[in-house]
Parts: structure tokens; sequence; C-alpha cells
């Protein structure tokens, strides 16, 4: 029996195809202005590389923002639902999970048997979310992937007051005219967005062990300021990014076989 | 008068108002609040230097984050700050 | 972001869109050595810094100009430049009060008041003791305020957290859509049927979903129609918390767009109103700083004579 999750984010749609305990193919496309054509794009990509048809798949269970609009899904999940069922998978001893997308974040305290407790959202604010990260990246003139490296390199803290990701494209200007060292304005950044998905994150309570998924899991930088805010250690399981549409392919198989 | 420090984004409306004609500038918000969203100064708006709380400048665009640890998603108790201030002169409006 | 954003803001990097008139004025007709009490308000913007003199509480001389990045310099300049050809120099002043944000930065200022105070006095000044709510929309922060008769502050909130809602906000939109700033207003109402507005408050998100509007076969008009109505809609939510009470009025470097001004008149179903005699709305805040001054200084003088 073959699940297909579908993970349509605001910014990417990810597909997961699983079978038995194991994953046979991931693939993640642009969601674009048209989410249900991605949904399709990527689920496409995701047959190719397990080299299978369409008609091998059981079930497809939609998650995400944009879970609703997907004409061919046999059902949706919401993301919290499906990263707690995925982590619990991948780390049952996770009770706090950080899910850091493109346009909003969640924290989800998770049971013993990973089942959701509580929740906390940071949505329609670029501040809270990986947009943020883009934002000043662009502004730095610094491609995305390099400003995790580079913060990792900074030894110096350095204060951003903006809350606004439009104001805080302002402030960086001015660090950079003042004279502050690009990597150091890196390590600012993560440290400001790591401090409010800390905030976000006490609202529904912090219990380690802590898990970081979602797209922003992959930038070092950010790993490392959430880690000293938290002053724990933060898991990142490998491919966070589809961690979110693996629990709703979960989910696909749980219902099937139940 | 009634001050509202705070902002609204995306995301939503995080606002404290504090009455000023009922503050007394008594300072017990200030102890009370774990976060220090509160300062007493004399008030800025009157000629006549009253004592009067508000929120400090370097909390007041980012109240949703400063007042998360008393306000979790489950039960809540009563805020630290509305419950010591005695004339009743504090809101939150989230 | 898809590259057509990049290659949108990486065109016109840092245009300025809100570029104020600089000017200066003085009135010929008043003897300010005739005065008992000549008072001074400065108004240091993040943006732009007025100075205004007053004699005898009667509007004397004021000056406009851009703050620059140094403020304490161009608190100086804007009342210098406020003096210029009168004769009256600082020590001839009898008491200055500073506002605005760079207020604690006024080398000269024998006081400095909170923007809000300034702004609901000068207003009472400039409309007249019937004003109730003032709108003030600035480059980066929109403050809302409600007043008594005297220009006395009953309510306020200020809003300089996120850059929905202020003329930062339109300034995005119109770097976006490679529109100068001062065509947004009349370009926004050159569309058949009012679109609906955008349906993102963070002006980064709004920004990706006018590309999506674009790309769909919408016009820059259209567009624009959308985003000034989202705007209107998202400044009469921060009215609501504070109440509008006629009169209405709105000042600001975003009362000078038609586009914002009157959708936020037909979302409020009130008229905003138009300034008495010839005064610009913007020096507000400096007006009210001149006005405070004078009642310090009179104060002073009546509690030395009990003394």
């Amino acid at each position: 029996m073959i699940t297909a999750g579908i993970d349509c984010g605001a910014y990417n749609t990810k597909v997961v195809l699983y079978r038995d305990g194991k994953v046979l193919a991931r693939a993640g496309v642009r969601s674009g202005f048209d989410p249900p054509a991605a949904a399709e794009r990527a689920l496409e990509q995701a047959l190719q590389q397990a080299k299978i048809g369409r008609q091998a798949l059981t079930t497809v269970i939609t998650t995400g923002a944009g879970r609703k609009s997907v004409p061919f899904a046999d059902d949706n999940v919401t993301a919290v639902t499906a990263d707690a069922r995925a982590v619990h998978e991948l780390a049952p001893e996770v009770k706090t999970i950080l899910d850091i997308g493109a346009e909003e974040g969640r924290s989800i305290q998770c049971t013993e048997g990973g089942r959701v407790a509580d929740f906390a959202m940071n949505e329609k604010c670029a501040a809270g979310a990986g947009t943020f990260v883009e934002t000043m990246a662009r502004t730095l003139e610094v491609p995305l992937e390099e400003m995790g490296p580079l913060s990792l390199q900074s030894e110096k803290a350095t204060a951003m007051n903006a809350q606004c990701a439009v104001f805080a494209e302002s402030e960086v200007v001015s660090l950079i005219h003042q004279g502050t060292q690009i990597k150091d304005i890196c390590r600012a950044v993560h440290d400001a967005m790591a401090d409010r998905c800390v905030a976000m994150a006490r609202r529904s309570g912090i219990v380690p062990q802590v898990a970081l998924i979602g797209g922003v899991g992959y930038n070092v930088g950010f790993v490392s300021s959430l880690q000293r805010e938290l002053a724990l250690e933060v898991l990142v399981p490998e491919h966070p990014e589809y961690v979110t549409a693996l629990g709703a392919a979960l989910l696909g198989a749980d219902h099937l076989n139940s | 008068m009634k001050a509202n420090y705070g902002y609204k984004d995306g995301s939503g409306e995080y606002y404290i108002t504090i009455d000023s004609d009922l503050c007394t500038g008594c300072g017990s918000c200030v102890t009370a609040c774990p976060a220090e969203v509160f300062t007493v100064v004399a008030d800025e708006f009157s000629l006549d230097d009253e004592q009067v709380a508000i929120v400090a400048e370097a909390q007041r665009n980012k109240l949703k984050y400063a007042c998360a640890p008393c306000k979790p998603v489950g039960e809540r108790s009563p805020l630290p700050c509305v419950a010591a201030c005695r004339p009743g002169a504090i809101e939150h409006s989230w | 972001m898809s590259n057509a954003t990049q290659t949108a803001v990486q065109a016109q990097p840092q245009q300025e869109f809100w570029r104020w008139k600089e000017y200066n004025w003085h009135d010929p007709h008043l003897d300010w050595q005739a005065a008992t009490t000549i008072s001074c308000g400065i108004d240091v913007g993040s943006v732009s810094t007025q100075a205004v003199v007053l004699a005898d509480g009667r509007l004397y001389a004021f000056a406009s100009r851009r703050t620059g990045n140094n403020s304490p310099g161009s608190a100086q300049k804007a009342l210098d430049w406020a003096l210029e050809e009168t004769g009256l120099t600082l020590g001839k002043i009898h008491f200055t009060v500073g506002t605005g944000y760079g207020r604690v930065n006024i080398p000269f200022a024998d006081k400095a008041i909170t923007e809000i105070a300034c702004h609901a006095r000068g207003a009472n000044f400039i409309y007249g003791p019937s004003v109730r709510t003032l709108l003030d929309m600035g480059g980066q922060d929109c403050k809302a305020i409600r007043c008594d008769e005297r220009g006395k502050v009953q309510n306020f909130l200020m809003n300089d957290k996120c850059a929905a809602g202020t003329g930062r906000g339109m300034e995005v939109f119109a770097d976006l859509l490679q529109v100068p700033i001062e065509s947004v207003g009349e370009m926004s109402f050159q569309v058949e049927v009012e679109p609906p507005p955008v349906s993102s408050t963070c002006v980064v998100f709004g920004k990706s979903e006018a590309l999506g509007l674009l790309r769909s076969g919408w016009s820059k008009e259209k567009v624009l129609a959308s985003y000034c109505r989202a705007m209107a809609k998202r400044v009469v939510e921060l009215l609501a918390r504070i109440g509008v009470e006629p009169q209405f009025a709105i000042t600001g470097g975003i009362s000078k767009n038609i586009g914002i001004v009157r959708r936020i008149e037909d979302e409020l179903g009130v008229e905003a109103l138009e300034p008495q005699g010839d005064y610009d709305p913007q020096i507000a805040g400096a007006l009210g700083a001149a006005l405070f001054a004078k009642a310090l200084v009179e104060r002073q003088r009546r509690q030395g004579a009990t003394a």
C-alpha cells in the first residue's frame, strides 16, 4: 500500500510517497499562484522518482495552507496534526515541535503518545516566518543559503529593533552603513527570528526534547540562534521541509490500516 | 486619558490600554510584570508632571512576545499586571 | 519571492517617494518686538523637521525641511530657516518645546513633550475647537488621537511596529508597480468597479499577492485601488479602537494621497475637515509644541508673580 502526503505550503508544495515504513520519494515545487497545479506537478515528479504510476497510490492526503484546494485529494489534515504524527514516527522522544515555514510558524506541544496537546501560531506577519530571513538576505545581497554559514562565523550579538520585515530592511541598511560586518548582521537576523519563535513556543509550552522542522530547519545559523535562545539542544530531522508531508502520508496509512 | 500602547499587524491586535485618569503611578504593575513591560514616569501629557505608568518604549512593538509567557494557550490565570493594579487602569486587547 | 519582484525592487532600490516640500514662511505684518511672549516648537520627525514660532500665540514664522541623518543639527537648521530675515534670534525666544521622534535630541529645547499631545494641540489650532478625532499618517507610523475642545488628548494609539498602514507600505507598492507616488491616488480611481481589498495585511505578503493579481491580468490601476482600499480598511480598524467622533481630520504625508483619504471617508461615512486659513497640517506637531511653550512661559510668570 502506497500513500501520498502533499503539503501545500504558501511558498513550496512538497510531496512524500510512503510504503510500509519507508519513504519512496520526495519532491518539491514552488506553489506559485496556482496551488492545485503545483500539487499536480509535485506529485508527478515524486511518482517518476519512485518509478510508479498514479494508479499505484492507495490514497492521497493533503495538508498545509492550501490543503482544501486540491481536487484529486482523498482527504486532508491540518499541518499541526501532520507535524505531530511525523515527528513522533521519526523521534518519539520529542515533546515540543517548532515548524517554521516561509509564511507561517507553529509550535506544538505533544503528549507521550505523539498527540497534540497545545499549539500556537505565528501567521500573516512576515516577521515571524522564513520570509523574514529571505527578505533580509536580499537586502544584504547574500544568497539565502549563505546566511546560515555566515551567521555561524559571527562572535558578536547585534541588536535588531524592528519587528516588521519592511522596517527591518531599513535597519539592515543602516547597520551596513555603520560598518557592521555582514556576518554579524546575519546573526542579528537569526537571533531576532529565534527570539520571536521562542516567545511563540512559550505560549504552548517548551518541554525538551525540542525539534525544528520546516524549510528554516536547513538554515544552520537559525538553528544555532534558536539553541542559544532556548538554552537547549534542538533536533533537526533529515529533510525538515518534508516532515509535514510525511505526516500526511503516515496519517493516510494509519487510516487505511485501522 | 486612555493611552493605547502596542500595535496591530497581520497576526492580530496587541494593545495594552492604561487609563491615566485611574492610574495613581503606584508602580505595582512594574513589580508584578515578569517581562519589564511597565515603567512609571512623569506624565508627558500634562504639564503637572504627575507620576503615571506607561508601557516601556522598548516593549511597545513586541507586546505579543513580551506578554506571551503570561498568556498560555490553555488555562489562564489572571494577568499579573491586571491583578496588581488596584484602580483597574490596565486592560489588554488580546 | 519571484524574479519579477526582485527585478522591480532592484530597479529602484533607494528611491524616496515621500518627498516633503521644504519651505519657510514668516508673517511680515506681525511685529515680534511688540510681543510679550515668543514661543517656539520644534518637531523632529523621522523624515521631516518643522520649526514654528509664535508671537503672543499668533503664528509668526515656520519652516519645514528634511531631517537628514543628524537630528540635533536639523532642529537648529529648521529654526534658523524659520527666523531668516526676521531679525529674531534664539536668545529672544522665551521658551522652546521639542517634540517628535527626535525630541530628546534638541540641544536648545527647554522641554520635550510627546508628539501625540502636540499634534492634538496643534490640530485644535489649525482645524478649530470642533475637531475630535485626528488621524496622522506618516512615512513610518500611524497615530490616531481623540481630543476634547481644548485639544487635550483623551484617547490615543500609535502604530510604528508594522509597515502596513504607513507611507512606507504605500512606497513598497509604488516601487513594485513602478508608479510615482504622487500618481497613486489618481490612478487608483481609474477602475470601472472598485476591486476587493488585497487580503494580506502584511506588506511583504501583500506584495506577493499583488504579483499574483498582476499575473492573473489585473491592471496596475486595479491593484492600486485594491491596495488603497486595504490600507483604508486597516486604518479604519485602527480608528475603531479609539472611536471616531466628528469632526475628523487627517494629517501627515498620506493626507496628500486622495486614493486613501477618499476611501477612508467612504469606509467611515465621515468627511475629513479642511484646515482653517492657510495652515499646512504638516506643522501641527510643531505648532502644538509652540502652544505648550507659550503656556509654560505664562505659568512660570504667574508662579514668579505669586512667589
